[in-house]
């Protein structure tokens, strides 16, 4: 049980426009064929106890780092994958499968590349039961109203990635949804084209001149959530749940870069580069006068897996964060890094965690705050560096340090990378087992703390490598 | 027919690369399309008169009275029936490997219970060599229609299907499997029927490897003519108007005028079909390629043009096919009325139970009881065998394995380095690449013959061991050629500069760079190419020639002689032996290397 029902009951005041669509408790596993080593069967959690409304006038932007199950939460929502466990209610009805009142804009854009642009708008109305002449005809005026005119007979590989986002977004509104989804549909855009389209599709959606009642779109780009929505559900992993629901800025103070905007943006992103902090003591902590945020909800579990996940980073990346931020005196504001160095929540915040993890930063209040070994990584050379790197690593990371041990007690110093993975294996799915061990001996190459023959699979100690660890 | 086992990485490397070779037309305007009628409708029309004779000749013969052996003139002036009989069976059999490809494939990838069985099931089929399914097919046609050709005519198209289905099927698994996950999500969103996904999605995903498949599934057909055209079976002899019987009978009698004549009658007509059906196709399929951008270089076809600015095609398609196919959309939609927007079947929740599973589930058991039968009929005729026989059977099929293993070491050594100097130079490969697709899709078993005048001068166990040995290499090092051609041309030019700027020349140059690049394509050739080498091994250990009959050791000359003797206990114990080691082989040799060629070979 969170405090999800009680929030969204805090938040409804007395004439509150109907709820369009309603999930309760929704629960998602994956995986319940994968067996650990002890044969028990267990499912990796994606979603856990998720509740959410999305009412008549809403434009709400779910925002959270990779894996917090927020595309997957868009598909439930949609109908296009069950639950493992709570509701997804319609208008009251409950939703058993894709819904004809919804429609959906992908991030691939997800067109049909042998069909031309009218025939995969038309496609959307395939399944109504309309002639061939009504179904053209409404095509047409809804390719006209999303600015693609002229661009009828071509097809999807002749057209700019923008053009192509339009075609998507006019075969989701031919079929004049209640409802229109959008999973990340602009990330997939440069700059400009995005920024663009973004406007476009606002100033249809304000002006009422789209049938759509209420907009969903998940996104893991901050600004352009706090940009377009009227409410933010920020997500949070392992597993993936709502963390919280914060109200939008007024209209007014959405494009123009305004106190109110800047606040936002730092809000959420404090929220989500400190996972382990709860919500409601972050909101409570920032300046909470200025707007009301709903409230919190789940407060962040222990992660369950029990075993420390390493975040897929390259050295190389983290070396250059730390030189970075050393040059802003040891502390910068994420929000600004991830706007000056191009990067959305998905690329910056791993990262971060990564930093963290190795103990070289820490997030704090929207900030990265370099540590001592952080500085010193800033300003060390290429051999200083790999030593400070090669302490912090077997200081801070299970992983990497176990498989040292190990391979100090093995006769030879050589163990083979199956009995890693098998280790791993309990912990994580058999694909993240692999990508926590190739990131692992990634770290561990660059520190020289011990080899790995990708071919043999073997893992060993080089007797030439200068091992000053102990 | 194991034309192509396609293991994971798609068509693209064993279709003949021939994209980047080709010079883009001077100019693309055609002001005046489809205005009134011309050139292009006036060959239209010739195109359906003939079509029409053809099928009216055709069916007379098949409904005539049944002659089992009908006799096969070797005057010129025949020439030009046959090869209109032989492309009529050769075009059935084709529809009917489509229809089968089209079912079975969409079954075996969308049912997760059948796909257990049917995936499998398809990986034996394509071991089978044509002549096991020779009594079977027959005797039983024969029965159904006794009076008339029709039977032995089906007998034929089907033999025929056999040598082509199999790849087709497995390529159009293959593409069915991989659908884009969001494209499968759009489908879904927007509530697609299964029949509009299976139109719209499905099949048009799968196209381009369909069409590829379908080309070298016609190259088998052609390989596998002259068995299907004449059958021999115990003491009955059935022969039926074709090329391919027309080659036979003229090798047969030694006459190599007519055997000339008759090939040169072959190659006309697979040049023909390549320009007038292969590469229209292919370049009207390139819109199919899933890919983001438009590439360079598209396929073109100048045939394809013609018949896009046909007046009477366009006409045609706007008021007989479009709204032909709407109508039968819609009626296909309103007979499974409802169906369209079921939940997927996700892997943790089970599906309810509705009326569709309980007939699935009954037709799976019908299936089951008959594949049973099937089973204890096979174990009561394996049970006559004796241990000897299964061992003279295990000889032959070492006997086999020696000759596809040189046949493929030689193809390798030749077709390696040849393809790497037509892959890597530009030049080479315009010049060449048209004249090898061109031998390449003449069937070696038409002429053998030819090549068999020369080795019978030799000692007779020397020659038909060449004999064989040349004609598997014949028929598949095309293959290996094809993919060599293609990986050598894969090799990005910057590795290239690098090589040359440290100086990586020679037998080094080859070693860390030529070999390692094309070794993936080198190995998907072999698998096709070893595979057919299996099946040609039935028409290649046994020769008729000037009327003798030349037979050496091994496991096809088994099959052949078991099948021609009608003795199908023999015949059911070696095909299972030749079953055997190519889906050993398969498993144990050529699955492994592609494993290691992908993990550690495939560039970028």
């Amino acid at each position: 049980m969170s405090l999800s029902s009680k929030v969204t009951k805090m938040q409804q005041p007395t004439h509150s426009p109907a709820v369009l669509l309603e999930a309760t408790h929704v629960r998602k596993m994956y995986g319940d064929e994968k067996r650990t080593k002890h044969g028990e069967i267990q499912g990796v959690l994606v979603l856990d106890d998720v509740s959410l409304q999305i009412r008549e006038g809403e434009f709400v932007a779910i925002l959270g780092p990779s894996g917090s199950g927020k595309s997957t939460l868009l598909r439930i929502l949609s109908g296009l994958i069950h639950p493992t466990a709570g509701t997804v209610r319609y208008r009251d009805a409950l939703v058993m499968g894709p819904d004809p009142h919804l429609a959906i804009v992908f991030q691939t854009f997800a067109l049909f590349p042998w069909l031309t642009v009218l025939e995969n708008v038309e496609l959307g109305l395939e399944a109504q039961d309309l002639t061939r002449t009504q179904r053209t005809k409404r095509a047409l005026a809804a390719i006209d109203t999303i600015g693609l005119d002229g661009f009828e007979d071509a097809y999807p590989k002749e057209l700019s990635g923008g053009m192509r986002q339009r075609v998507g977004f006019a075969r989701a509104l031919v079929v004049e949804p209640e409802l229109l989804f959008m999973d990340e549909p602009f990330s997939a855009l440069d700059v400009l084209t995005a920024e663009n389209l973004r406007t476009e599709l606002l100033r249809l959606w304000r002006e009422g001149r789209i049938p759509t009642k209420a907009i969903l779109m998940v996104t893991h780009n901050i600004e352009e959530a706090v940009q377009m929505a009227d409410r933010l559900v920020v997500m949070g992993h392992d597993p993936g749940c709502i963390r919280a629901i914060l109200n939008g800025v007024p209209l007014a103070d959405r494009l123009a870069k305004t106190p109110a905007h800047e606040h936002l943006v730092d809000l959420v992103y404090t929220i989500i580069t400190q996972p382990d902090e709860d919500a409601g003591t972050i909101m409570a902590a920032q300046d909470g006068r200025k707007e009301q945020p709903v409230g919190p909800t789940a407060t962040p579990k222990p992660s369950g897996r029990g075993y420390q996940s390493l975040p897929h980073i390259k050295i190389g990346a983290v070396n250059g964060l730390a030189e970075r931020v050393q040059r802003h005196d040891g502390r910068e504001d994420l929000a600004v890094l991830g706007r000056e160095l191009q990067m959305e929540l998905d690329d910056i915040l791993p990262l971060v965690e990564a930093v963290e993890l190795l103990g070289f930063g820490e997030a704090m209040e929207g900030d990265l705050i370099l540590t001592d070994a952080g500085r010193r990584l800033a300003e060390g050379d290429e051999l200083q560096d790999k030593e400070i790197f090669r302490e912090q690593v077997l200081s801070n990371v299970e992983l990497i340090r176990q498989m040292k041990e190990a391979l100090d007690r093995a006769e030879d110093h050589e163990i083979q990378e199956d009995q890693i993975l098998e280790q791993l294996e309990e912990y994580f799915s058999p694909d993240e087992a692999r990508r926590q061990f190739e990131t692992a001996v990634d770290w561990a190459r660059y520190a020289e703390l011990f080899a790995y023959d990708g071919a043999s699979g073997l893992l060993y100690l080089e007797d030439a490598a200068p091992t000053s660890t102990q | 027919m194991a034309q192509v086992y396609l293991p994971e990485r798609s068509e693209a490397q064993v279709r003949p690369p021939r994209g980047p070779i080709q010079t883009r037309r001077q100019n693309d305007a055609t002001p005046t399309q489809g205005q009134r009628p011309g050139f292009a409708d006036a060959i239209v029309i010739i195109a359906l008169i003939g079509a029409v004779a053809l099928l009216v000749t055709a069916a007379s013969r098949w409904t005539a009275e049944q002659n089992p052996a009908i006799h096969i003139s070797l005057q010129p002036i025949y020439l030009p029936l046959y090869a209109g009989l032989s492309l009529l069976r050769m075009m059935l059999a084709y529809l009917l490997s489509l229809a089968f490809t089209l079912i079975y494939g969409h079954i075996a990838a969308t049912n997760r219970t059948a796909r257990r069985f049917m995936v499998p099931i398809l990986d034996i089929l394509q071991s089978i060599p044509i002549l096991s399914f020779l009594p079977g097919v027959v005797l039983a046609l024969v029965a159904i229609f006794p009076h008339s050709n029709i039977g032995i005519e089906m007998a034929a198209v089907i033999l025929i299907f056999t040598s082509q289905a199999w790849n087709m099927t497995f390529s159009y698994y293959h593409s069915a499997r991989t659908l884009p996950v969001e494209l499968r999500e759009a489908a879904m969103v927007y509530r697609l029927s299964p029949w509009r996904r299976f139109i719209r999605l499905e099949i048009p995903f799968a196209m381009i490897g369909l069409v590829w498949n379908s080309m070298m599934s016609w190259a088998g057909g052609w390989f596998f003519l002259m068995a299907a055209e004449q059958l021999q079976l115990g003491n009955r002899s059935f022969q039926l108007p074709g090329l391919g019987s027309y080659l036979q009978i003229a090798a047969n009698a030694g006459n190599g005028g007519a055997l000339l004549l008759g090939l040169f009658t072959l190659v006309v007509l697979i040049v023909l079909l390549d320009v007038v059906f292969w590469r229209p196709l292919v370049a009207w399929s390139d819109k199919f390629k899933f890919e983001s951008v438009r590439s360079t270089e598209a396929p073109e076809s100048p045939i394809l043009d013609l018949l896009r600015r046909s007046t009477i095609i366009e006409w045609f398609s706007l008021h007989a096919a479009q709204p032909g196919s709407e109508w039968i959309n819609r009626q296909i939609d309103r007979i499974f009325h409802n169906q369209s927007a079921s939940m997927p079947s996700d892997e943790s929740t089970p599906a309810p139970i509705t009326y569709k599973t309980v007939i699935g589930w009954g037709i799976g058991g019908i299936i089951a009881v008959l594949a049973m039968i099937g089973c204890l009929l096979a174990l009561h005729a394996l049970a006559q065998i004796s241990l000897l026989t299964w061992g003279t059977l295990g000889v032959d099929g070492f006997f086999t394995l020696m000759r596809t293993v040189l046949a493929m070491t030689i193809a390798v050594l030749w077709t390696v380095p040849v393809g790497v100097k037509i892959g890597m130079s530009p030049t080479w490969s315009r010049r060449l690449q048209p004249i090898v697709q061109v031998v390449a899709s003449i069937p070696a078993t038409a002429f053998f013959p030819v090549l068999l005048i020369v080795l019978f001068k030799l000692p007779t166990g020397v020659g038909i061991n060449i004999a064989a040995i040349a004609l598997m290499l014949l028929g598949t090092q095309w293959y290996v050629l094809f993919n060599v051609i293609a990986g050598a041309m894969s090799i990005p030019s910057d590795l290239r500069e690098a090589a040359d700027i440290y100086r990586v020349s020679g037998w080094r140059r080859w070693r860390t760079l030529i070999l390692p690049a094309i070794f993936p394509y080198l190995v998907t050739g072999l698998i096709t190419a070893s595979g057919g080498a299996w099946n040609a091994s039935i028409v290649a250990e046994v020769v008729q020639y000037n009327d003798k009959t030349i037979a050496t050791p091994g496991l096809g000359s088994a099959i052949a002689q078991a099948a021609a003797n009608n003795t199908p206990s023999i015949l059911l114990a070696s095909t299972l032996v030749m079953a055997f080691i190519v889906v050993f082989i398969n498993r144990m040799v050529w699955r492994r290397l592609y494993q290691i060629a992908e993990r550690r070979y495939t560039l970028g």
